[in-house]
């Protein structure tokens, strides 16, 4: 969080839901397709259009998705579960009621751990529920208001959070999180850029200490991590603000403009739906029974604490890089694949979470997808390991292995990128660049330690970053010894 | 070959086979009749003669063929306005749906035309089935043709009007709360409403989805045993739909009456009925016990609570189900609007009579939040309640035995502006679709004024075996339908 909100004796209290699109053929109660981008209004059929005497059929494939999430986020499951409608008029929900689940969810009461500055920490699931999309309007100047079914229908879970983050940084650990989570157990895309995962926030701040929640406004339309992180921060000082100079917060649903990066108040409580829900007739109990949980919980596949626990165990990998890995699933998977083929895990890790993390093209949140053949990073790890080649020149291969298929050595090789160990020649140059500016040598005698920093700047500059960084700073301690 | 309209369905089809008459003379027949007489009966909102005839045509085929046909096939039919045809309009006599063309058959439909059905046309009704008179139609009123001073009864009175006014071989109503068996009463027809879920509910345009139930309008007992073995097969995409009845429709007919034991539910008798009405059930009642049942009196005064709570379920699950009529996608929309809010305003509120506006409002109300407990939920405890009498009383018995309304059929007007007396005439016809059972009616007998008077046999769930057994035993040794 921003430090003014800090400085000021505030706290913000933050609680999540996430909407996450299930990875099904079909949609939730009709056989329409799902699959993302077809032209408007093609996936879809009298059900999902609420046309007059349709009925829903229950996809079993939901439940089937459903039922491992909530496992897999140590939720109760409840064995005797029904459906119930929301009501509410909008154009985008044809038959004016949203079929969800109000009082007796597929799971509740359950955790997901993040790691934070101060350790692990488990932040808490109220509920995960199983619930239909609604379709998209579309604002079109010269036509109007367009509506675009397709997604109508398409199966969803809910997963509301404990009011139990306190800092962005912990939303955005969590959300990372709770996406791999779900990748691993193959149940969501969770692609946010096609809104496979979405999240509102729910933020109030309140004096530290004080026992009392502060007022909360919800904020919807959040569709990257950046933009949930902006918004966190915009919306807890505008309330601090308000508190700040007298006034109250105001109980209301927000929406975020990315482009303008502000909210605006959508609808107050006063104008707030009273959905009233009730069991949906039309829809059979759903049954849980224990030895379909049981099935379902000796199926689930290792998850990414199950891998965060094997990393720092077995490969000896620091638990805050350990956590960044298993947050990103394409990123443990390729960690994964060239782990086993190299001894230098932690030179591997720390490169993933690192450099390639950051080359990595991270377009709309998804998991990073790394274009070097694994046996390239493995022999380019090797090369760091054995002190072959230093962190400078390995940052240029991998930019250039990003771009062809070539051996890292024969990179290095062709580009004439070896490091410079031969001490004659080291040490002509650094002579060479003393010389020319004797300045350095006066600063480092007057106790100036940023002298040695453009000592070491000028020798990688003239050797082209070549010159070898520890036998460079040997030399020049020798050098300034002797000079004294 | 205007006698051929006074046979049965029964008699028409042995005709058919024998081939001693065609599907299209049938046909031929049955629309010269709507031709002359429906203006004064006003049963249909809408004549199909064309794909009647086509239809006709295409079984005589068939037929000439030598193929094997359904003992239905070739048998004029017609349909409420509230099932759903793709080739002729479903309104539901509303205003909201003048002139909706839906893109599927409901599966009644679809299996009335796997057996070769020829359909005649769409049957008027009270608006969404709301009404006991058929009054209720945005279009025209529905006389009775035993009386045209009268009513025909509703929600379903066209489709009792047009078997009694010999304007189609049988006809399919809905009943949500006793809309088949009260017009069937009124106009001296057989009515069945099956279990609930026999008949699958897809494409019948919901008004309470947990008690709506299609079913048989026919001139006799067999008849509509004949109808109901057709319809009642499982449909997978009715999440509701019951297993398909497994009898012919002629075993439906045998279970030996002589060993059955009835009830006779004294409250049933006592307050608000008609002395005729009372007279010619008890009378029933002692034509049973001469074939050797056994009559009991029994006590269900505890059904009581059964009407208030059918109109708090009722209303509730129409006030949702009725919000997708809302000016967006399909139906009737309002001329002129300046916000989405002016939208479903100005067109609920033109497109939907008084009556359907009652009961939105009333259901609205009883799932709104702080009502819902005291409402919604405890109609909800009076259903289990009303399951659990029956149940008990069919431990003992094998159906019991009650009057289908308080009054024969009354004139135009009286219950216009009384909805509650309206409401009212239906405590004897409720209790049953609270608990799903079956119950048929039949008639036995008139009151001085020659109005005919119902009685209604209540049987154990899925059971339609022992209630149409009964209901054929009485007939065949009273011989009290209308003669030719």
């Amino acid at each position: 969080m921003k430090k003014s909100g800090i400085e000021a004796g505030y706290e913000v209290v933050m609680g999540l839901e996430v909407h996450v699109e299930l990875a099904t053929q079909t949609k939730i109660f009709c056989g329409c397709e799902v699959a993302f981008g077809a032209p408007p209004n093609t996936q879809v059929c009298p059900v999902c259009l609420g046309m007059p005497g349709s009925l829903p059929v229950l996809n079993e494939k939901v439940v089937e998705l459903a039922l491992k999430a909530a496992l897999a986020l140590g939720c109760e499951i409840s064995e005797i579960s029904h459906q119930d409608r929301k009501n509410y008029f909008y154009p985008d929900l044809p038959k004016a009621y949203q079929i969800s689940q109000n009082d007796a969810p597929i799971g509740k009461n359950g955790r997901l751990a993040i790691e934070t500055a101060d350790g692990e920490r488990m932040i808490g699931i109220t509920r995960l529920h199983i619930e239909e999309d609604a379709g998209k309007l579309i604002h079109d100047s010269s036509k109007g208001t367009l509506i675009d079914y397709n997604r109508g229908g398409v199966p969803l879970i809910e997963i509301v959070s404990e009011p139990d983050f306190r800092t962005a940084e912990e939303v955005k650990a969590y959300l990372l999180k709770l996406k791999s989570t779900l990748q691993y157990l193959g149940v969501s895309s969770c692609k946010m850029n096609e809104g496979a995962f979405r999240c509102d926030v729910n933020l109030s701040v309140r004096k530290v200490g004080d026992p009392q929640m502060g007022t909360r406004t919800e904020m919807k339309n959040l569709n990257s991590i950046a933009f949930i992180v902006k918004a966190i921060e915009s919306e807890a000082l505008r309330q601090i603000k308000l508190l700040e100079s007298g006034d109250q917060v105001v109980q209301e649903t927000r929406r975020w403009d990315p482009v303008k990066g502000i909210s605006t108040a959508m609808r107050s409580k006063e104008n707030a739906h009273d959905y009233r829900y009730f069991p949906d007739p039309d829809l059979a109990t759903i049954l849980l029974s224990h030895e379909m949980v049981n099935a379902a919980k000796a199926t689930l596949p290792l998850l990414p604490d199950d891998y965060k626990r094997l990393f720092v165990l077995n490969d000896g990998i620091r638990p805050d890089v350990a956590e960044v890995l298993v947050s990103d699933k394409g990123l443990a998977d390729y960690y994964r694949a060239c782990a086993e083929q190299t001894a230098y895990k932690t030179v591997l890790a720390n490169l993933l979470v690192t450099e390639v993390l950051r080359m990595a093209d991270k377009a709309g949140d998804d998991e990073t997808v790394i274009a070097i053949r694994p046996e390239a990073m493995v022999s380019l790890v090797a090369l760091i390991g054995e002190e072959r080649i230093n962190l400078g020149i390995a940052k240029r291969v991998l930019s250039a292995l990003w771009e062809s298929d070539k051996r890292p050595v024969q990179i290095i090789d062709e580009n004439d990128w070896w490091p410079l160990k031969d001490l004659a020649s080291l040490e002509a140059l650094a002579e060479m660049i003393l010389k020319e500016t004797p300045q350095i040598l006066v600063d480092y005698h007057n106790g100036k330690t940023q002298a040695f920093g453009a000592f070491m700047g000028q020798m990688m500059k003239r050797s082209q970053g070549k010159a070898d960084p520890a036998l460079s700073e040997s030399l020049f301690h020798e050098i300034a010894k002797r000079r004294l | 070959m205007k006698s051929l309209i006074y046979e049965s369905v029964k008699q028409q089809s042995e005709m058919l086979i024998s081939r001693s008459v065609s599907s299209l003379e049938l046909t031929e027949s049955y629309l010269s009749h709507i031709e002359a007489t429906d203006e004064a009966i006003g049963a249909y909102l809408h004549v199909a003669g064309e794909s009647a005839r086509q239809a006709a045509k295409s079984v005589d085929l068939k037929r000439a063929r030598g193929e094997q046909l359904s003992p239905l096939a070739g048998i004029p039919s017609a349909i409420k306005d509230n099932i759903c045809t793709k080739d002729m309009p479903t309104t539901c006599a509303s205003k909201m749906l003048e002139g909706f063309m839906s893109p599927v058959d409901a599966f009644a439909v679809m299996q009335m035309k796997a057996h070769d059905s020829v359909i005649l046309g769409k049957l008027n009704m009270d608006e969404f089935a709301m009404g006991a008179s058929t009054e209720n139609s945005y279009y025209k009123k529905t006389r009775n043709p035993v009386n045209t001073d009268r009513v025909p009864g509703g929600s379903s009175g066209g489709s009792a009007a047009a078997v009694a006014g010999h304007l189609a071989a049988y006809t399919l109503g809905s009943d949500t709360g006793g809309s088949v068996r009260q017009p069937a009463s009124f106009c001296g027809v057989v009515g069945l409403k099956p279990s609930y879920g026999r008949i699958s509910r897809r494409g019948l345009v919901a008004f309470a989805s947990s008690l709506d139930q299609i079913g048989p309008i026919t001139r006799t007992v067999e008849d509509a045993a004949m109808v109901y073995q057709m319809l009642a097969k499982q449909d997978e995409l009715d999440s509701t739909s019951c297993s398909s009845e497994t009898l012919t429709a002629s075993e439906l007919l045998q279970k030996d009456v002589s060993k059955m034991r009835i009830a006779l539910p004294r409250s049933f008798f006592e307050e608000g009925i008609q002395p005729e009405v009372k007279e010619a059930v008890l009378k029933a009642a002692m034509t049973y016990e001469s074939m050797g049942a056994i009559i009991e009196e029994v006590d269900m005064k505890r059904l009581d609570a059964a009407l208030p709570a059918y109109y708090m379920l009722s209303s509730a699950e129409a006030s949702s189900n009725l919000a997708r009529f809302d000016g967006v996608k399909y139906g009737y929309r309002t001329e002129s609007f300046d916000s989405i809010e002016e939208l479903y305003k100005k067109t609920r509120g033109e497109g939907f009579g008084r009556e359907v506006k009652r009961r939105i409002l009333l259901g609205t109300y009883a799932l709104s939040s702080g009502y819902y407990d005291a409402y919604y939920k405890k109609a909800l405890s009076v259903k289990a309640l009303v399951k659990s009498i029956y149940e008990e009383i069919f431990k003992t018995y094998d159906f019991v035995l009650t009057p289908v309304a308080p009054t024969t059929a009354y004139p135009f007007g009286k219950v216009e502006n009384n909805p509650v007396e309206m409401y009212l005439g239906d405590i004897y016809t409720v209790p049953i679709n609270i608990a799903g059972v079956p119950a048929l009616t039949l008639n036995c007998g008139y009151d001085a004024q020659h109005l005919p008077i119902g009685m209604q046999l209540i049987g154990k769930l899925y059971d339609e075996q022992t209630l149409l057994s009964a209901g054929h035993a009485f007939e065949q040794a009273k011989q009290v339908w209308r003669a030719k």
